[in-house]
């Protein structure tokens, strides 16, 4: 069965159309890559599949495991395994990183009718998985994102989608913004939650995570619609001809 | 950008140094029969009406309410000729790591190719262009043109129109999409101040290509009793994705004048990473305006003022939230000794269509002795409604309990009071990424503080 | 609206729970307000000669006064004759000696409102003095309090049997001049609580009250004075509810307190008076008076409060920190949501030397909601070595509403040491989306972040409010995100 199945999705925000008709199917286990120019509607892709309702979805189907995803609030989505790791995360005054992340593990637990922890055991459970994303103590204590440069807040999107172990991850321009280093610490985050049994979907505008990360497929999404689709090779012939032939397409 | 009026912006009484440097205009335009491009000569010939136009700033405009560059306008300015005997600079005073990925030095204004190195590491990118600006300006790059004197405004600001019909040689460097240039590229402005009135205007063009990072330092040090003027300008383009950890270590002599125009665009989710330390000079005035001109870009602008003596530094920011979910930081710090003024503007603009903005200011002062002053003024114009904007600035002396805690054990008052400011300080050095840089600037500012050898940051081989 | 907001409307219309009525045969005097009114209401209670002289003084007074207007409020004219100044339920002319003998309908009133007097009794150990509509109607564990010599009654009974202290403390901190008010307050008052702590002693449990507004269109006039001698420490909760109305009902009460040397006063409030329907109708005006006075050397008082009902609310728990050493805390919660406008702070003067004081003010603003934070840290010119700290932070959920802040700080000794820091964040709809994309419901996030927002205020209440205080928030900003 196919984790998630897009047929003909379309999208609009106020009285713009965006997404136009997109079709995709992801499988268990596979990643996929959705890279396009600026405007494509690669983000808006993102942020439909986890509910948020500035957008409004005008036609289509997603089917996520199964189930009707379109009909479930983004809650439910969470609970049932789907994680966005944003492109702009938010800053939550007053609400410790920590706290917080608790909060929304022990939600998913619920739901999966295991116990919630309590915040002892929930520090040991991600220790181990701070250290290795480099995340400090200190930086756990402070109210979620608040201060953080945009590397640290990327950072933080990893580390959050280490401990919720979500079933598809779908990370909406991830490498925006970092340099080399941080790039490289977030890409070990991520290729560390590869298995068969997780779907990732990498939307990114730039090649170069796709060496760090290196995809089952590529989509190019253009205008709203995927246009082109491909092996890992596609991002490279991306990177050598950019994007500039799809207007020229667009025009033909 | 504030409108200036015209007769607020004329000093009648030296109208007759502006003729004189019309002529010196005229006689190097001459000199140089027609080796610049034509775009350039036009530009150049514009910046000059400008200039005589507007007239050096009085204090009657907002943005010099606190800077009074009189002695500047009295002085008779002459731009320094070619041909210095540059065997007599010696570099390692400067403390440079040494293996920079290229060093570009400039004495009283002119490249000096003796003293300027490229790795071999970075010869070996011949997309990495390094070098003399006039070099390039000559062949008339096409990189260049577009790009030279379009960021850095010389309609309403005289000094950078003093700069753009003025400069010859300068800096340019232009780093390839996706590179990372692992070791820092420094840029050395050199005034030996033997002359009067000494005009230099450097200038640096710097384009950074998408996804690349680098590390670039300005050394402005100068040395002599005569009073020169360096007037710089540095335009840097951050294209997509781009980072640049930017240094300006300004060590002027104490009587030179020091006026700079640091003028930054970025493009998405571009980063730019300003640290402005001054130390020298009689009187200085730092401009760094960045323009946050894509979506998800960042800015981080750090400043250092130490000053005694009667030292006049005035640091001007204008950050501009041009797009939506731009994040910008800055931490200004000063310190001011004996009759030593100082001012801070930090001026952020958020435009109407600039969602989710997320700007923080701070700027502290620690004033060491009663005839310091400090003028310090945020100023926020913010059109759009969905940001987080906060600005902060302090003014304080040294905490006496502290001061009383270091002596009782041990340190006589002198280096006490010296390792107070240098923890003050600290705060800047340590947000310095690059090892050898932090070594350089801990090092410089060590040189102004006075204590003695075994402070931190004052060796250049220690680790910090 | 997006389905979002519609969720997190549709997830809170619970409506106002505690709106209900009983119905009991009120004795009350006819409307409006007279040197008549006064005298009777004086009369009604029995009071002594000196009790009724205050009381004409303050009414002649306030006829000279004007009704301030420089608060940042805006509310339909009140007519002060309009209203009914006293109302007693019949059936309880005497005051009852024990529960036994307390109209079985008010103690359902009070099981209603989570105060059981029994349960109570029996196992949170807390003394109750329960005032129903200006009488008070049953007060517990007064034995236990009088073995250790604290006397904890309604103010009518300590008029009757302890004038000399009444005579000593009342109008010391708040004098019947001191605000318009304030003045009405001192001519009308109709009861409250006293509580006297000798010295040396620490009041061995929670003090607290239960207000209730009945009668149609009867203003509340409660009248409170605590005194902590030596070395005395109390700990004081009051908290409030009423019931539904068409009309708005006027609150302005006056609260004094006293502590002298090395003595400690804490007093807790949780207001959720009726704030008004969604369309902002109705509601509560909370005009009060609060003043500490931390006359003795090493003397504190705080002020700790969770505001989250009231149409309108105009107050400014204040301390006057007389005594060398004295410390003067205020913690503060509160909520302005759909109409309801409050501007309300606190003010610190520093008079003795050393002294200190606190604020920390959050403002959670909601709806069409309106915060007025109003500080003033004064200190005065001989108050060497005053240190301030002030925190005013403002939430704001949602497009619609607003906060302000006037900070005044009057600094007139060089030895001070004033620090004030405000901020203002939102509560929009990317954070809760975020929350909810990380398996949170809206609710759940809303909670969060408001508890996140508000715990280093909650953290100053005693236990019991600081549950309470929590729930409240919670019914306050239903619907508020949208």
């Amino acid at each position: 069965m196919a984790m998630l199945q897009i047929k003909n999705l379309q999208a609009r925000v106020d009285e713009k159309e965006i997404l136009r008709g997109i079709n995709l199917q992801v499988n268990k286990g596979e990643i996929h890559a959705i890279m396009g120019p600026n405007g494509s509607g690669k983000s808006t892709l993102a942020q439909v599949l986890a509910g948020r309702d500035v957008y409004a979805v005008t036609g289509g189907e997603v089917t996520y495991e199964g189930k009707d995803l379109l009909a479930m609030q983004p809650e439910d989505r969470a609970r049932e395994g789907v994680f966005l790791a944003f492109q702009y995360p938010v800053e939550i005054p007053g609400v410790s990183n920590m706290y917080f992340l608790r909060a929304s593990l022990n939600a998913i637990r619920k739901h999966r009718g295991l116990d919630e922890l309590d915040a002892m055991d929930f520090l040991n459970l991600v220790k181990e998985k701070m250290a290795k994303l480099g995340i400090e103590q200190n930086l756990m204590n402070r109210p979620v994102n608040e201060g953080f440069s945009g590397g640290e807040k990327k950072r933080n999107e990893t580390f959050q989608m280490a401990v919720l172990e979500p079933r598809l991850a779908i990370l909406d321009e991830t490498d925006s913004g970092l340099d080399i280093d941080a790039l490289k610490i977030v890409a070990a985050g991520v290729n560390a939650l590869r298995s068969p049994d997780r779907s990732i979907i990498l939307v990114t505008h730039y090649q170069r995570l796709l060496g760090y990360i290196v995809p089952d497929y590529v989509h190019v999404l253009y205008n709203g619609r995927i246009v082109k689709s491909g092996g890992k090779e596609l991002a490279l012939w991306l990177e050598e001809h950019g994007y500039g032939w799809l207007e020229k397409a667009a025009g033909a | 950008m504030p409108s200036i009026s015209e007769d607020a912006g004329k000093m009648s009484g030296v109208k007759q140094d502006r003729d004189n440097l019309v002529v010196e205009f005229e006689s190097m335009a001459a000199a140089r029969n027609g080796a610049l491009p034509q775009w350039l000569r036009s530009i150049k010939e514009d910046a000059m009406e400008r200039f005589v136009d507007l007239g050096f700033p009085t204090t009657r405009l907002e943005q010099w309410k606190y800077t009074n560059v009189a002695p500047i306008a009295r002085t008779e300015l002459k731009p320094a000729s070619n041909g210095i005997e540059s065997s007599t600079l010696d570099l390692s005073k400067l403390r440079l790591v040494s293996t920079p990925a290229a060093t570009l030095v400039f004495v009283n204004g002119h490249y000096s190719a003796a003293l300027s190195s490229l790795s071999t590491q970075a010869s070996e990118d011949a997309r990495l262009r390094t070098g003399n600006l006039g070099e390039f300006l000559k062949n008339d790059d096409e990189n260049v043109r577009g790009r030279l004197t379009r960021y850095a405004d010389y309609q309403d600001h005289a000094f950078v129109a003093l700069n753009t019909a003025f400069f010859e040689d300068g800096a340019f460097i232009q780093i390839p999409s996706r590179t990372v240039v692992q070791d820092p590229i420094y840029i050395v402005f050199y005034s030996d101040g033997s002359g009067k009135g000494t005009l230099i205007n450097p200038r640096v063009l710097i384009l950074a290509g998408e996804s690349s990072e680098s590390t670039i330092v300005e050394i402005y040090a100068g040395d002599g009793q005569n009073a020169a003027l360096t007037n710089a300008v540095t335009e840097i383009v951050l294209g997509e994705n781009a980072t640049i950890d930017h240094f300006k270590l300004q060590q002027e002599s104490d009587v030179a004048f020091h006026i700079s125009t640091v003028q930054a665009h970025q493009d998405r989710s571009a980063t730019f990473n300003s640290h402005s330390v001054s130390l020298g000079g009689a009187l200085v005035r730092n401009d760094v305006n960045v323009v946050l001109d894509g979506e998800g870009a960042q800015c981080s602008l750090d400043g250092l003022y130490v000053e005694s003596g009667q030292q006049h530094v005035d640091n001007h920011t204008l950050i501009d939230h041009a797009k939506a979910h731009c994040s910008s930081r800055e931490l200004y710090k000063g310190i001011l000794d004996d009759r030593s003024t100082g001012v801070f503007n930090g001026s952020v603009i958020v435009r109407k269509d600039a969602q989710k903005t997320d700007a923080l200011q701070s700027n502290k002062n620690l004033l060491l002795s009663e005839g310091a002053e400090i003028n310090t003024k945020p100023q926020l114009e913010i059109f759009a409604d969905d940001v987080k904007c906060s600005h902060g600035a302090t003014i304080g002396q040294i905490d006496p309990e502290a001061l009383f805690y270091l002596r009782s054990r041990g340190l006589d008052s002198t280096a006490a009071r010296a390792l107070l400011v240098y923890a003050f300080s600290g705060e800047i050095i340590s947000r310095i990424k690059s090892a050898p840089v932090r070594s350089l600037i801990g090092g410089a500012l060590s040189g102004k503080i006075t204590l003695g050898g075994d402070f931190p940051g004052s060796d250049p081989n220690e680790e910090l | 609206m997006s389905s979002q907001e519609n969720s997190i409307e549709a997830v809170a219309n619970q409506e106002y729970k505690y709106g209900f009525v009983t119905d009991i045969e009120a004795d009350v005097v006819p409307r409006g307000l007279s040197e008549d009114t006064v005298r009777l209401i004086s009369a009604k209670k029995n009071e002594p000669e000196f009790m009724l002289e205050w009381r004409l003084k303050a009414f002649r007074h306030w006829l000279t006064m004007e009704e301030p207007t420089w608060a940042n409020v805006h509310y339909p004219k009140i007519d002060y004759q309009d209203i009914v100044y006293y109302s007693a339920p019949k059936t309880n002319k005497d005051r009852p000696k024990s529960l036994d003998e307390v109209d079985p309908e008010l103690v359902k009133t009070y099981e209603k409102l989570g105060i059981p007097l029994r349960e109570q009794e029996l196992l949170s150990g807390v003394a109750v003095d329960a005032v129903f509509d200006s009488v008070s109607v049953a007060t517990t564990f007064k034995e236990k309090l009088a073995d250790v010599g604290i006397i904890f009654c309604s103010f009518s009974e300590a008029v009757q049997n302890h004038p000399d202290l009444i005579k000593k403390y009342l109008g010391s901190v708040v004098p019947y001049t001191d605000n318009y008010f304030a003045t009405l307050n001192s001519a009308v008052f109709s009861d409250g609580s006293f509580c006297y702590v000798p010295k040396g002693v620490r009041c061995p449990m929670e003090l607290s009250t239960y207000f209730r507004i009945n009668a149609k269109d009867t203003g509340q006039f409660e009248r409170t004075l605590i005194v902590a001698e030596e070395g005395a420490y109390v700990s004081y909760l009051e908290g409030c509810t009423a019931p539904m109305r068409d009309t708005n009902q006027l609150h302005a009460a006056v609260v004094e307190l006293v502590a002298l040397d090395n003595a400690q006063i804490k007093y807790s409030t949780v207001q959720n008076w009726y704030p008004g329907d969604k369309e902002g109708r109705g509601g509560i005006y909370n005009f009060v008076t609060k003043r500490g006075k931390c006359q003795g050397v090493n003397s504190k008082i705080s002020w700790t409060q969770v505001e989250t009902g009231s149409a309108i609310t105009w107050k400014y728990p204040s301390c006057l920190l007389v005594g060398d050493n004295s410390i003067g805390e205020f913690y503060s919660v509160a909520v302005a949501n759909n109409y309801q406008q409050a501007d309300t702070g606190t003010k610190m003067i520093h008079i003795g030397k050393n002294t200190k004081s606190t604020i920390v003010s959050k403002g959670i603003s909601a709806g069409h909601g309106q915060n007025s934070y109003r500080g003033m840290v004064k200190i005065v010119k001989g108050a060497a070595g005053a240190r301030n700290y002030s925190q005013c932070d403002s939430l704001l959920m949602g497009d619609k509403c607003g906060a302000h802040t006037f900070p005044y700080l009057e600094v007139k000794n060089s030895t001070a040491q004033v620090e004030h820091e405000a901020s203002t964040s939102k509560i929009g709809e990317n954070q809760i989306f975020y929350c909810r994309q990380r398996g949170l419901s809206a609710e759940e996030a809303v909670s969060m972040i408001v508890n996140g927002f508000c715990k280093q205020v909650f953290k100053e209440l005693p236990m019991e409010f600081a549950v309470e205080a929590q729930k409240l928030l919670g019914v306050s900003l239903e619907g508020s995100v949208g």
